[in-house]
């Protein structure tokens, strides 16, 4: 439904996007993930029609986005990152008016209006002028600005941005509806987003595909390693020299916990390895009382590290991670 | 495709007519023109006093009438014009339009004549003063003259109308595109003053490329086809300058 293939797109010397390419079957979700700047909102307009590529193909439902762009646009619907609307129009009018410059018979508009609202939940605010809406609202005018003309392809740039968390539970409810009959792309640089509701992610990274996998299969690559958690009362230092003397552990970090006298320790594990049972017996057999030890998969938020961040920084940003844990 | 230029005209006659924006413009207009006719009338009568018999008064009336049409409409079609494409810029909206299945030129179109509309409301309520004219002058006033001055007027306001669509897709600042329409436009109205009477080549062409000039033929009852060529050519080609500039819009970006 959707082709990408070496798509570039340099502004002057600056390559925002970078011989991307993919492909997005029918009825498929796939989610951008990636840093401000990777490149995503940049793939996105290309994909749009908004802005030309330097090189490279696109295709929408088999339409070239460039050389046969009206037809491309004809099976889209589209939410920039800044929903574009008429303050001065009710979400009735605004819809009534996207519909129209779609192209959508006009036997065939009150219906999908009344449709667009009930998906979005915007139903009570149909006569509403738009500036008097809060940004939450906005944000779904904007949303169901995209899928009122029922388009096979649905580019969403940020969707969930200024939502409330119920609010963005609901569009992720929504989005996975969609799925099946409307082929969906999503950017996002909220992970637990892809991870619920793609079914495949682009990891982009300054301009390049970092990474094109199942939200599954891309925790699984990394799950090979294991970590694990503990939390005991104990001086750091003695703790700290008895777990480095595990086997099969590979790096240790100690630091004080919240209960005073406390610490907690993060132990990296070479895969294959269970070595809990280990841990737990050497600090047993010490005397000091273990409050907690867990094993720790690695999210995607990991990966997503991992993959766009250079080691200096990943070291760094894993520990505040850790501290804010 | 008419369906998508009618949808975008659809939208900015709402626009116009639902915000502020007509009631304020088109009653300024009235006001201020109601005025200066008063004015006019006045001054003509007196001045017709004591002239030879065949003054005619009410074409006098008339052509200084018009001429403030003209006049006011200087002022007040930058203000319609300044945001038609640069408040679009802003809002982000134009991402909406041009990620849709229509052309830059029905977009372009669709505005164009949507502020035409506005124009040719705002200029029907005047008609009233001149019917006042009709009715109150022996011989009748030249109907002529109200025909054709019409229809100049409509062609030079459409003249001003294309040429602020053009600078207003130039920038996404209002203001500027309101200032810059204005200027321009004093600019190609005083090039008549500059060069009237002129016997140089030169003289003569700077003179046909003001707007004003071919205004006053209108103004005197005679629809000429050198000032019709004028302004037609004028509005089309800053019709298309504008489909250009909305079309380069998206390998502007930067």
């Amino acid at each position: 439904m959707i082709e990408v293939q070496d798509l570039t797109k340099a502004y002057g010397p600056v390559t925002a996007v970078d011989h991307v390419s993919f492909s997005v079957h029918e009825g498929e979700i796939l989610g951008f993930l990636g840093p401000n700047g990777a490149g995503k909102t940049t793939t996105m307009r290309i994909l749009t029609g908004y802005l030309p590529a330097t090189s490279g193909t696109a295709k929408i439902a088999g339409f070239d986005v460039t050389t046969n762009s009206l037809a491309a646009r004809r099976h889209l619907g589209y939410l920039p990152e800044n929903p574009p609307l008429y303050p001065d129009l009710t979400v009735e009018g605004y819809l009534d008016f996207v519909l129209r410059i779609k192209n959508v018979p006009p036997d065939k508009r009150a219906a999908r209006i009344t449709d667009a609202l009930e998906k979005t939940n915007l139903g009570d605010k149909r006569h509403e002028l738009i500036k008097r809406l809060s940004r939450g609202y906005k944000q779904r005018v904007g949303l169901a600005q995209a899928l009122v003309h029922d388009p096979l392809v649905i580019v969403l740039d940020e969707p969930t941005v200024g939502l409330d968390p119920k609010q963005i539970i609901e569009v992720r409810h929504l989005i996975k509806n969609l799925a099946g009959t409307h082929t969906i792309i999503l950017s996002t640089h909220i992970l637990p987003e892809v991870s619920m509701t793609c079914d495949r992610v682009v990891i982009i990274n300054k301009g390049k595909i970092a990474a094109i996998d199942t939200p599954q299969n891309l925790t699984m690559q990394l799950k090979g390693a294991q970590r694990i958690v503990i939390e005991a009362q104990a001086p750091e230092k003695p703790l700290q020299e008895l777990l480095a003397e595990i086997s099969g552990a590979q790096s240790v970090e100690v630091s004080p916990a919240r209960a005073s006298g406390h610490v907690t320790a993060t132990i990296e594990a070479a895969s294959g390895k269970d070595i809990r049972s280990l841990v737990a017996a050497k600090v047993v057999e010490k005397g000091w009382p273990l409050y907690e030890l867990r094993g720790v998969s690695l999210s995607l938020e990991d990966i997503f590290l991992e993959l766009t961040t250079d080691d200096a920084e990943h070291a760094q940003e894993s520990n505040e991670s850790e501290k804010t844990k | 495709m008419m369906r998508s230029l009618y949808a975008i005209y659809r939208k900015e006659m709402g626009h116009y007519f639902v915000s502020p924006v007509a009631y304020v413009v088109v009653a300024m207009f009235l006001f201020v023109s109601a005025y200066f006719f008063n004015l006019y009338v006045r001054e003509i009568v007196e001045q017709s006093f004591g002239m030879p018999a065949d003054f005619d008064a009410p074409a006098q009336v008339l052509r200084a009438f018009l001429g403030l049409l003209a006049l006011l409409s200087l002022f007040l079609m930058p203000m319609v014009t300044m945001g038609l494409f640069a408040e679009e810029r802003k809002r982000g909206t134009m991402e909406l339009l041009m990620t849709s299945p229509i052309r830059e030129a029905d977009i372009v179109l669709g505005k164009f004549l949507a502020s035409v509309t506005l124009f040719a409301v705002m200029l029907l309520p005047t008609g009233l003063y001149v019917v006042y004219i009709w009715f109150h002058t022996d011989p009748r006033a030249p109907l002529g003259i109200v025909l054709s001055g019409y229809l100049g007027i409509l062609l030079f306001g459409s003249c001003l109308l294309a040429l602020g669509s053009f600078i207003s897709s130039l920038t996404e600042n209002q203001l500027i595109a309101g200032a810059l329409t204005f200027g321009l436009f004093l600019l190609l109205w005083a090039l008549d003053f500059g060069s009237r009477g002129a016997e140089s080549p030169l003289g003569q062409t700077v003179q046909y490329l003001s707007v004003i000039e071919h205004f006053e033929d209108f103004t005197r009852g005679i629809i000429d086809t050198s000032g019709l060529v004028y302004y037609l050519s004028f509005i089309v080609f800053f019709i298309f300058l504008t489909v250009r500039s909305i079309d380069s819009l998206r390998w502007r970006r930067a």
